[in-house]
């Protein structure tokens, strides 16, 4: 092990900005991360154990314990669940006789679940060794079982198990791009950088991750900053469940992104860039170095980039599993080797972003849509879209639809006209922008998608009326309790409590008070959370109560009040030490 | 003239550079806080000095202060909301004060007494935690850890160390020790150390010094919080 953990430093330039990738080839590698190499990387990284252990305890796909050989994670989206994800996981846990949640005793398998893995499309999903696997089904899955009790390295596994499609339906602007590498950037250099900007500018582009923040206003503040040393980076965290579209950008439009990257290290004079890939899309990974290593060899990176004085690098950073390193400042501390925690702000990433330095942070959209900019120009863009809101959007469709996949709208387009072109009927409600976004009814179809109505990242997940809100709404009131960063008390205690008083009510348990506290509780955590993850967190809770307030009521019992704790149950080990049953060890829950 | 902002329509000097909290402090006036500790870099993690400015939330304690700022503190919604959040902390881990040696010098409870606060409200999470009294003269409840970091804060910049960390994400989180074993007895604390006795709860007591102030002469017997506070930070605060 010694000589493979200082390698791997070595590799790594003995820098503890990479802990993160080197504590992922040593779980790869041991299936988790021994005591040893703990010790081993702190000496050779001169940083304390503390600190590898925060950070392995921190990310869902870094382990302690050893995991299996084959290690399954079944993909927990809400998406998931409609396609029959509770059953296939029942099956897989028989077929290869382990539970959810555990290693097997010969520690060949194990299993879990995962929160959204970005395959919403074609589901049911997970990942195989990190892998993703899609479009599971019995066969399948009595296939996998087969492979794994034979023990064939997941590498030969049947390549179709590992396909994954774009499932692109509708083109607008940026899908019906025909930019080829090169062409941004040198319409870039030709117009001027600073007209260029200007460009962009006029365009009126909006981040696409969700905040909106205007594009030309971040690019202008970072480069106004004194600091000369600046960084870009490419947010592909795709965390929020329901959102796909950057997957399949960065399967399909590499060079857009990458050249959007460009055009910002020019406008900005940045030396270096970051690609920040969720851990989900490691399929993605080789395919992103090759375009990397092409736009080199084609003098579109590295030094004298189109002969011109501009040197400029990029490098894919993997995350390991956590949804809150998509927050920008959180994706910055993971870059630097460390927990996903969202800084305090100000000073925000235009200022003191990566090592403190002057950091652009983009969605990958937004990249996209700037190298398109930089060579159609702004009115190009601003032609389509609303005032508020100029440009097209991507969508990622899933859900209920006939035909769930890509789709590019200009903003303005009304729920009712996506909703016929993916072909969805009998709908219930909408989930727009993901769990952290809006619910709407089907009464609120004709809104708008665009800033000034209904804002999105991307996530468009459809209901038709045979689902259950209530389903709905606890799936994803766990996921962020399961991806709260913990790091302020609203979030860290009140999303476990969302989680705790939605699941009394839902499971027949709450009682006439029950819902104003809920309602108090959701109110708590978004006013007083961190981050956008608290400040959000609450909402599946807060526009279903404002929707369906009689489906809340009606979950609860008649009584005044009614105890989330079993009184009686709970004396079950008494009852048994003391060798008694009789009526009077058994205590009334309320008196009667 | 220097700079100023209101705090519940009161004007408050500052300097470039302070943060809310630390101007009002200077000010002499008080605003309920938990990680915050004005020898140690801002936190703002635990939430409880939550301030309205120009009607967003922000946490006092990390928020600079800036000319003409409209601070709201001490309204009777921000103070429920801090009952709450201190509520929160009480139902997270296992706080049972009339056994604990720190009941009297505790910040957690001395908070919640100013906050007037009767009941956990919340339901209880009963999590299991241990306890670490592998160390001759230090220990450590992890029961009433609040994870406000001031150990860690302390251990790194008062005492040149790196004894602990907070690990684990969302309600997992803990506090670690740097050690081979991961114990105490291990590490390299000392009982004189700043980090050995910074902790505002009595997660991290030092052993052999139990109720030497019987309860009821203790530091909020006697005092409310935010007069203590004021008598104690002031000064640092400069
Ligand atoms: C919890 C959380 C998760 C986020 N996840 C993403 C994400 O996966 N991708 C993304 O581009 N932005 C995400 N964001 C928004 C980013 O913080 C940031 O606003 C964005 O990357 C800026 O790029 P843009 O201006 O191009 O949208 C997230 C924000 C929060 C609070
Ligand atoms: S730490 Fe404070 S609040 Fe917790 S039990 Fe002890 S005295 Fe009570
Ligand atoms: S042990 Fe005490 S000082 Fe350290 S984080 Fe926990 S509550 Fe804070
Ligand atoms: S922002 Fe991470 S827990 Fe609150
Ligand atoms: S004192 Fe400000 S967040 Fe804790």
């Amino acid at each position: 092990m010694e000589s493979f953990i200082q390698n791997l430093v070595e590799t790594h330039s003995r820098r503890p900005t990479r802990l993160l990738a080197i504590l992922r080839a040593v779980q790869a590698r041991y299936f988790h991360i021994p005591n040893q190499a703990i010790r081993l990387l702190s000496k050779e990284l001169n940083i304390p154990t503390t600190r590898i252990i925060g950070v392995i305890e921190f990310y869902s796909f870094l382990h302690l314990t050893p995991r299996g050989r084959y290690d399954i994670l079944i993909s927990d989206s809400i998406t998931d669940h409609m396609l029959g994800k509770h059953n296939l996981m029942d099956y897989l846990s028989n077929k290869l006789s382990v539970s959810p949640g555990s290693v097997r005793e010969d520690g060949l398998v194990s299993l879990d679940n995962t929160s959204c893995t970005g395959m919403c499309d074609q589901g049911p999903a997970g990942l195989i060794n990190g892998h993703a696997i899609t479009r599971l089904d019995r066969p399948r899955i009595d296939a996998i079982a087969q492979l794994i009790d034979e023990q064939m390295a997941v590498e030969d596994w049947p390549k179709e198990f590992f396909e994954v499609g774009d499932n692109i339906y509708q083109s607008d602007l940026l899908l019906s791009s025909r930019l080829t590498a090169g062409q941004g950037l040198q319409s870039t250099f030709a117009r001027g950088l600073k007209e260029t900007l200007s460009e962009i500018d006029h365009s009126g582009l909006r981040g696409r991750g969700g905040a909106g923040f205007k594009t030309a206003m971040k690019w202008r503040f970072c480069a106004e900053e004194s600091e000369q040393e600046r960084y870009v980076v490419c947010n592909a965290d795709e965390g929020e469940p329901g959102t796909f579209k950057d997957r399949v950008l960065l399967n399909s439009y590499a060079d857009q992104v990458f050249e959007g990257m460009t055009i910002c290290a020019a406008l900005i004079g940045a030396k270096q860039g970051f690609l920040y890939l969720r851990g989900e899309y490691l399929h993605l990974y080789h395919k992103l170095e090759n375009v990397l290593e092409q736009r080199r060899q084609s003098g579109l990176l590295g030094n004298n980039i189109l002969g011109k004085d501009m040197n400029f690098d990029i490098e894919i950073c993997l995350g390991a599993g956590a949804y809150i390193c998509g927050e920008e400042s959180a994706l910055i501390e993971s870059l630097e080797g460390k927990c996903g925690i969202p800084r305090n702000r100000p000073p925000y990433p235009v200022s003191q972003g990566y090592l403190n330095k002057p950091t652009v942070v983009n969605n990958v959209e937004t990249f996209v849509a700037t190298a398109n900019i930089a060579l159609h120009g702004g009115a190009w863009f601003a032609a389509k879209g609303t005032e508020k809101s100029q440009g097209t959007k991507i969508l990622s469709i899933s859900g209920d639809c006939l035909r769930p996949g890509i789709y590019e709208y200009p903003f303005g387009v009304t729920i009712r006209q996506i909703l016929a072109d993916c072909g969805a009927h009998d709908v219930l409600g909408v989930q727009i922008g993901g769990p952290s976004g809006t619910f709407i009814s089907n009464q609120e179809l004709d809104r708008i998608l665009g800033f000034e109505d209904l804002a999105t990242g991307g996530s468009f997940i459809v209901f038709n009326s045979t689902r259950n809100i209530l389903d709905i709404v606890r799936n994803f009131t766990d996921f962020f309790a399961h991806e709260s960063c913990g790091f302020c008390t609203p979030c860290r205690v009140g999303t476990s409590l969302l989680k705790k008083q939605l699941d009394k009510i839902v499971d027949g348990h709450g009682s006439a008070g029950d819902v104003v506290a809920l309602e108090e509780l959701t109110r708590l955590v978004k006013n007083h959370s961190h981050c956008g993850l608290g400040q959000t967190a609450a909402n599946p809770i807060i526009h279903t109560l404002e929707r369906y307030p009689d489906l809340y009521q009606s979950q609860l019992k008649k009584i005044s009040y009614e105890p989330g704790f079993d009184l009686n149950a709970s004396l079950e080990t008494a009852r048994r030490m003391a060798n008694r049953n009789d009526a009077g060890a058994h205590l009334a829950q309320v008196e009667e | 003239m220097s700079k100023t902002f209101t705090l519940d329509g009161k004007p408050i000097p500052f300097e470039d550079g302070q943060t809310i909290m630390q101007a009002a402090t200077a000010a002499g006036v008080y605003i309920p806080h938990l990680c915050h500790h004005p020898e140690f870099t801002p936190h703002g993690s635990c939430k409880l000095c939550n301030v309205n400015v120009n009607g967003r939330n922000c946490s006092a304690c990390t928020f600079p202060a800036t000319e003409g700022q409209d601070v709201l503190s001490e309204t009777t919604e921000i103070n429920q909301d801090r009952q709450k959040i201190t509520q929160m902390l009480f139902v997270e881990g296992n706080h049972f004060c009339p056994s604990c040696e720190k009941s009297g010098n505790c910040q957690l409870q001395g908070v919640a007494y100013h906050l007037n606060m009767l009941d956990n409200h919340f339901p209880h999470f009963y999590a299991e935690r241990k306890m670490d009294a592998s160390h001759p003269d230090v220990m450590i409840d992890h029961n009433r850890c609040i994870f406000c970091t001031l150990c860690v804060r302390a251990s790194q910049q008062a005492d040149s160390k790196d004894v602990f960390a907070i690990s684990g994400r969302g309600i997992n989180k803990h506090l670690i020790v740097n050690s081979e074993s991961g114990q105490l007895k291990d590490s390299d604390i000392d009982a004189g150390d700043r980090a050995a006795h910074i902790c505002p709860t009595g997660a991290i007591l030092i052993k052999r010094t139990g109720y030497t102030v019987p309860i009821g002469q203790r530091i909020y017997d006697h005092k409310q919080i935010d007069q203590v506070s004021l008598e104690t930070e002031h000064e640092s605060h400069g």
